[in-house]
This record gives structure tokens, sequence and C-alpha cells, in this order.
């Protein structure tokens, strides 16, 4: 364990294209940090915001939803109800006082597996900078996960 | 001392239109007390916490609690009520989400008090504050304490069953009520502990009567600044209403006199997280595909947390904002 800051990020991943960069990142062993939990939907369209609000409190510092680009949707405009959503989220939680860089929306081809690892890494970086969320969770009480992690061989 | 099953009601943090709310079961009300003999009510008769604290555990038949948990006061009841009774019901939309009273989880205390004790409506030269401990040559006395934010009653102890509502309509406090002496009576059977009683299964969408076509918003508009068609769906019109996501019980009765609900019936069945399934739904029905084109739409919403969260703040994922609980741990 270090000193540093080691933000829990949650990441909702869509099967057809941002998965799948996930998946090329791995197969091309491009490096990203593990700082961020992918949850794999079948489309983005799929993301409920009440799964970002469960993610945020039970101890994530930041949740990246990650989606086909726009027009390339699978099931054909489900990425635009995630785009509209996702507006609509992040103007609720800035509401409830979040700082707004702590939810992010990025469309990555599955042929961007580069695109997908630096995205990462620039928001994990993002959120180390923003320091530890802990929504309405008492110091003594943090989730282990957040405490330690694992360092893993590339 | 009658051998009728004893019932309580207590108020916590609320504005005692639930009390109202059960006076306007009118003639019901006679068999109510037919069949029960009220022990503790504190906004109808005279009782005092150690009356009740003298009771042998478990004595109260059925509590109803409303108001949510502000004060060590108010939690201290719920525990004393909640060892009382056999049948504690969260009633009234405070005890089960927070309500409005939970609206000051938006703040930290220090802001609440603030603005209450040195805005320009309060006449406070000395800016004095409320003390919640005073020395007197008879010994200290105490008021009661806020706690750092609002809970809702089950947060803090358990709760058999939840009457949802602000208030809970009339109608469905006589049904429930009639349902208690039915068991009593032996011709009916509680529903399962944790039930949603006096209110629908469904939404108020599924109860209104206003016509519903596809729903494509191109604009947000507010009620007193538009025209509205009395027999059209208000969200198609444009009119951000909550009943997507609000349970059924009511009858939709803002909807057909005109006006928007706002959600006071809490999450429907199913509904994790009340605000969260509203966003999903507003969101679906926009017109648009360009981030800016959605963000003027958006622009309609003025206050989407208040707009989302108006009843059910403390009874959400979040509960509260950050600068709240922030204050908490610190």
């Amino acid at each position: 364990m270090t000193d540093k800051f080691e933000p829990t990020i949650i990441g909702f991943t869509c099967n057809w294209c941002s998965y799948r960069a996930a998946d090329l990142a791995g197969t091309a062993r491009i490096k990203y940090p593990p700082n961020v939990r992918l949850v794999r939907l079948m489309c983005s369209g799929r993301l409920d915001p009440t799964f970002v609000f469960k993610a945020l409190s039970s101890g994530a510092d930041g949740v990246i939803i990650t989606g086909c680009h726009p027009g390339e949707c699978h099931y054909l405009e489900q990425n635009y109800k995630a785009l509209r959503r996702f507006q609509l989220m992040k103007r609720t939680l800035v509401g409830l006082g979040l700082e707004p860089g702590r939810v992010k929306l990025i469309w990555a081809s599955a042929a961007e597996g580069a695109k997908f690892a630096s995205e990462i890494n620039t928001f994990v970086e993002e959120i180390r900078a923003l320091g530890p969320l802990h929504w309405g969770i008492p110091s003594d009480a943090l989730p282990v996960s957040s405490v330690a992690l694992e360092e893993v061989p590339a | 001392m009658s051998d009728k099953p004893k019932f309580a009601m207590y108020w916590a943090a609320s504005c005692g239109g639930c009390e109202i709310a059960v006076l306007n079961i009118n003639e019901k009300i006679l068999d109510f007390d037919a069949n029960f003999e009220v022990v503790f009510w504190p906004v109808a008769m005279d009782a005092k916490y150690k009356d009740v604290e003298a009771m042998e555990d478990g004595s109260i038949l059925l509590t109803l609690f409303n108001g949510g948990i502000r004060t060590d006061e108010n939690e201290h009841i719920a525990k004393l009520l909640r060892r009382k009774s056999k049948l504690l019901v969260a009633f009234g939309s405070c005890a089960n989400e927070g309500c409005v009273p939970g609206l000051a989880n938006f703040s930290s205390i220090k802001d609440m008090v603030d603005t209450a004790y040195s805005t320009v409506s309060t006449d406070n030269p000395g800016n004095i504050r409320p003390l919640t401990s005073y020395d007197m040559p008879e010994g200290t006395i105490h008021i009661p304490t806020l706690n750092p934010t609002l809970k809702t009653l089950d947060q803090v102890v358990d709760v058999d069953y939840y009457m949802p509502g602000c208030p809970p309509e009339s109608h469905q406090i006589a049904a429930v009520i009639d349902l208690v002496i039915q068991v009593l009576q032996g011709k009916a059977e509680l529903p399962p502990k944790g039930s949603v009683i006096g209110a629908g299964p469904s939404t108020v969408c599924d109860e209104c009567q206003r016509s519903r076509n596809v729903k494509t918003i191109t604009s947000f508009k507010r009620i007193m600044m538009t025209e509205i068609d009395p027999d059209l769906c208000l969200l198609e019109q444009g009119i951000p209403c909550n009943g997507p996501a609000t349970r059924s019980g009511c009858n939709a009765r803002c909807p057909t006199a005109g006006a928007q609900c706002i959600g006071c019936y809490g999450p429907a069945e199913g509904v994790v997280d009340y605000g969260a399934r509203l966003i999903s739904a507003f969101a679906s029905v926009i017109d648009a595909t360009d981030p800016n084109e959605i963000d003027r739409i958006l622009d309609g919403i003025p206050d989407p947390a208040g707009q989302f969260y108006r009843f059910n703040l403390a009874g959400s994922l979040l509960r509260s904002s950050k600068s709240a609980w922030e204050k908490e741990k610190a």
C-alpha cells in the first residue's frame, strides 16, 4: 500500500463497442491503471442512473460510462438516450453538491483500445486530483476495497 | 382502563397534516374509537413520555409514526415507541422518505440555522441562536439537539409497515383502519411485514385519466406560464410531471385537477431511487440528439435535484447533499 490516494472507479461499458475496446486494450497489452472496475452492460442505453447513484453511495470516487460513438449504436439510438440521461443525471448530481468531474461519459469503438486506455488513464488522474469522495460514509466505516489496491503485473 | 387494543400516534419532524388526514376520515373515527384505546397522541391528548416509558414492552398494538428523525428527541421516541409497539407504521411521507423536512439535507445545520435566525425575514439584531442546554439555579435545562441530517424512520428503527403520502389520503387511512379492525375480529390477515399499505402497487400515470401518445419533448415549461390542454398527458405537454415514478393510491388527484404530480406518494413498487427513475423517464422522452440542444431543453428544469427529490431526499440512495454529510463527518 502506498500513501498515494488510489481512487475506486466504477465503469459501465457497453457490450458491443466499448467493452470490446477494453478487451482490445488487454490483448494489445496496453497498460492502464487498475482503479477502474468495469461492469458490462448490453448497451449504454441500459444504464439506469440508479447504478451510478448506487456506486457513489457505496464508496466509489468516480463513475465512467462508455458507449458506442453516436450513430453507431448496436440498438440504433440507445446511446443518445444514454447521453440525455447522463446530462440530466449530471445536473442532478451537481445539485447535490458533487463535483461535475466525478462522472464522465465517453465514446469508444471496438477498434479504439488505445483510446479507451488513455481515457481511463486521464479519468483516474482527474479523480485522484479531486480526492476521495466516500459519499456519506463515516471514515471509520470505509469499504476495504478503497483502502488498499493490489498491484497487478501487466 | 379498558381492555381495548391500544393505539398511539406520534409526530416527529412533520407539519401536522398527517393528523388532520386521520381526522378527515369523518364518521369512521367512531369505529376507530369503538375499537381502540388511544394511549398516546400528543397532538390530540395530554400524555407524558414517562407514561409511555412505564408501559409494558409491546403493549401498544398499533403506532402510526409520522415525521422524520430530525432531533435526538425524535430518535429517542422512535426507539421508545418501537419497543412498546407490536405494529409500528411509518405513516406519511416524512417517516417514509423524509419529505419536505428532509430537504434540509441539502444544507449543513449551520446554513440552516443561519437562514432561520439571520436572514432579512428575521428580526434578530443580537444574532441570538438557540442553546441546547442552559444552566439555571435549579439545574441545567435542555432542548432537543438537531442531528446532522434528517433520517427516515426505518433508518433508525425496524418498521413493520409503510404508509406513504403527504399526507396519506383519508380514504386510504379509513381502509387501513378497517383492515386492522377486521384483523382484530379474526376476519382478515395482516399483509406480510415490510409491506406498503394504503397505496396502490403501480404509478400515478396508471390512475391518471389524461390521454397519452408518444412523448417527444422539445422544451420543458413551467405550469403557470403555459396554456394547458385539459385532456392530454402533462409530461407530453412539457410539464415536468413526476407521475411516471410515483406510487399510485391518490387517484391521480393533482394531474386530474390540472397540476403536475410532485411525487408525494413516494417511489412506485420496485423503484430503488426515485430521482434516478425520473431522470430515466424524463431523459427518454427528450427529442434531441445533440448535446447542446439537450442542454437547452434541460435548462427548462432549473432545479433538477429539487424537482426529483422534493419528497424523497432523505430516503434516496445518496440521502443528503455533499455539504450536509461532509459537515456531519467533520
